[in-house]
């Protein structure tokens, strides 16, 4: 916490700044996040097409690369901070992520085990073969 | 100590609910005031934020079951083209850079910053669409539709939704852009600008995960 600002705090809107700034201060965290947001892009387009990375990992190191953007934009450009003015917009938040991993990995797993159970005798056949 | 300090860009610090403030000063004011408009709106838009978020990540668990269901068609592998993704990915960010130099114009009442950030942040918005209604129209020419395979269908429903979110957005830019120069920094004004910053931001979130997990993912070497 800055010690030149008082104390009292209660909540700020998602999307607000905490504490007072001026306009060049405020610019400058815009530009620090434009700059780990672009090298986080170059990293990630960069890995997609070279050997680099160990080939079947690639989606795991892709989906962590853009996991970490978001970070970035979530703390630079919608000002989301782990203080407690923002607890109520960050537990939202966390709930949303929560229904959204559910949503995305309980489709996956479902649908895999139903692509399994449910083969095509043929497919079965060649791969029993 | 004063109730209600000032944040940047013009949230009101005091108010809200007990739960995070704990101060007991905050919380007086609380009690006697509530939270203030600012934040009560802006929270609720984040909400419904949120729910948006949740719609994507249902077209995103479609499209991730059906990618191999190509039906003999032509895969990610045949049809992205990363340098026009790279160029979208660009214009996005910068779009999203610019709406908060137009945030912090707005906050300091500084007309020129103002405008001329909006109006960036529309060029490369409306770039972005532009080259996303190109790219859809190429793949539609060579015979990969949304008709054409699953996969096809799931990736023209993901990506097109947000392509809509994208234009939507535009739309609510310009209103943005008269009603400031209509009524000027009114404080309910103010508001609809945080609640569109907040919106644009969350549409470039949105793009990262499509970028990485639809086009690179796509085109990467299995």
């Amino acid at each position: 916490m800055n010690t030149s600002i008082p104390e009292a705090h209660g909540d700020v809107a998602p999307g607000d700044e905490l504490r007072p700034t001026d306009i060049s201060h405020a610019i400058r965290g815009y530009l620090v996040g434009l700059a780990l947001a672009t090298l986080l892009t170059c990293v990630s387009f960069y890995i997609a097409g070279s050997t680099l990375v160990w080939q079947p990992s690639i989606p795991i190191a892709l989906s962590v690369l853009a996991l970490a953007q978001m970070g970035v934009h979530l703390v630079f450009f919608l000002h989301m901070t782990s203080g407690p003015d923002s607890v109520n917009n960050v537990m939202a938040l966390a709930f949303g992520l929560l229904i959204v991993m559910l949503l995305v990995f309980g489709s996956l797993w479902i649908m895999t085990h139903l692509d399994h159970n449910v083969m095509p005798m043929g497919r079965l056949m060649q791969m029993q073969r | 100590m004063s109730a209600g300090t000032e944040v940047y860009p013009g949230g009101v610090a005091g108010g809200g609910l007990a739960l995070g403030g704990g101060h007991a000063a905050a919380l007086t004011e609380e009690l006697a005031h509530g939270p203030s408009k600012r934040i009560v709106v802006a929270y609720g838009f984040w909400i419904f934020l949120i729910s948006d978020i949740i719609l994507f990540s249902a077209l995103f668990a479609t499209y991730a079951v059906l990618t191999d269901a190509t039906a003999g068609g032509p895969s990610g592998r045949d049809l992205f083209e990363l340098p026009t993704v790279a160029v979208e990915t660009a214009c996005l960010l910068l779009s999203t850079v610019f709406c908060g130099f137009a945030g912090i114009g707005a906050q300091a009442r500084r007309n020129g910053m103002y405008y001329s950030a909006m109006a960036a942040t529309f060029v490369l918005g409306a770039t972005f669409v532009a080259i996303e209604l190109h790219e859809f129209a190429t793949m539609i020419h060579e015979g990969a539709g949304p008709g054409r395979s699953a996969f096809l269908s799931a990736f023209f429903a993901l990506v097109g939704c947000h392509g809509l979110h994208v234009s939507a957005g535009l739309l609510w830019l310009l209103t943005m852009m008269a009603q400031v120069y209509a009524k000027g920094y009114r404080a309910d004004i103010r508001r609809r600008l945080l609640c569109f910053a907040l919106f644009w931001h969350t549409l470039d979130i949105i793009w990262v995960a499509l970028f990485s997990l639809v086009y690179l993912v796509g085109v990467a070497p299995k």
